[in-house]
């Protein structure tokens, strides 16, 4: 299989892994949210006036917590995401190379021969 | 990044809820269809929603020293469209507002119009877009996935800009500063989201091309050429 893309999207990847361990080791960007940076526009904007009109229903306690929800979206998501594909790699494999088909399929095509 | 929880004011918030219910309505409608028709496009319906849950929970560092999240809503644009990427859409925007504070329930309606809604069009229209001008398939889902996933960061700053125009520089100063944290801090975590987008299409295709012939999504030309470079 012509792994080109594989190579293409590792590339950019490096570009940007080697970008961030530069810049985190030689400046000293906090890395912040970007949604935390717009709530200090925002408050510049209104001169520290802004109340907001609601607050979160919950919060994560720590950042820690915060750090385990994340992870598990990330880690639900993944498992919806290769088990299709190792599903139907299978599938592929087991019927197109390996010439095994539906039991259904065969017992049924056996009574017509 | 979302706008958070609070941060838009009456009536923006009402605003954005009043244009964003209607489309996810739709999109209801549409999926519900799509699925009594085919029942065989849920495993892939389930790829493109887990991937939107994967890709928005990762906080990628950018190039001017903050992060921020890519979208994920590139794959469901393409192949379902921006309506049913809507329906994805909220239901990733309600977990992250309900169990991570991120985000929020009334800047739900802002947050499901630009990640939901304008991202996903802008992915979908430069696919079609795209396909039409017969260039390589990966190179257009690139291109829609980044440029979706940037056009999703560009609403987000319009939204907030017209709820908090400046005082004297109004709205295009506003826009620009918030511009800046989003669309600008966006960019290069948008180029690894849509990099990312066109190597799942590839594995999607290889492993179950059939569905998106079927969805129209992909010609079977195409798909013919995908795999036997692939072979």
């Amino acid at each position: 299989m012509s792994r080109k893309l594989e190579l293409i999207v590792l590339a950019i990847f490096l570009v940007f892994a080697g970008q961030f361990l530069y810049m985190s080791s030689t400046t000293d960007a906090e890395y912040g949210g970007a949604d935390g940076e717009a709530e200090g526009v925002i408050m510049e904007l209104t001169d520290g006036n802004y109340e907001p009109i609601a607050n979160p229903i919950w919060e994560p306690p720590s950042g820690e917590i915060e750090s385990l929800l994340f992870g598990l979206q990330a880690a639900f998501g993944s498992g919806i995401i290769c088990y299709f594909l190792g599903y139907y790699r299978a599938k592929n494999k087991y019927e197109n190379e390996l010439g095994y088909k539906n039991s259904k399929e065969s017992k049924s095509k056996s009574r017509l021969l | 990044m979302h706008v958070m929880e609070g941060f838009l004011p009456t009536p923006w918030w009402q605003i954005w809820f009043a244009i964003s219910i209607p489309v996810i309505a739709y999109g209801i409608y549409k999926l519900n269809r799509l699925v009594n028709e085919k029942r065989e496009i849920l495993p892939l319906l389930a790829v493109a929603g887990a991937f939107v849950f994967v890709l928005s929970s990762l906080k990628l560092p950018s190039v001017v020293g903050s992060c921020s999240h890519p979208t994920g809503t590139g794959m469901a644009a393409i192949i379902f469209g921006p309506a049913i990427s809507a329906v994805l859409g909220v239901i990733v925007l309600l977990y992250q507002a309900l169990f991570l504070a991120h985000g929020g329930l009334t800047t739900l309606g802002a947050n499901v119009f630009s990640m939901g809604i304008v991202g996903p069009v802008v992915a979908y229209l430069i696919y079609k877009a795209g396909m039409k001008a017969n260039l390589n398939f990966f190179l257009v889902v690139f291109l829609a996935a980044t440029l979706g996933d940037w056009a999703t960061y560009v609403t987000t700053s319009v939204e907030l800009a017209l709820a908090f125009p400046d005082p004297t520089g109004g709205f295009t100063a506003s826009f620009g500063r918030f511009a800046t944290v989003f669309a600008v801090t966006q960019v290069p975590i948008a180029i690894m989201e849509g990099a990312i987008t066109a190597l799942l299409f590839k594995y999607v295709i290889n492993v179950k091309s059939d569905i998106l012939v079927e969805l129209k999504v992909v010609e079977e030309a195409v798909v013919r050429k995908i795999k036997g470079v692939a072979a």
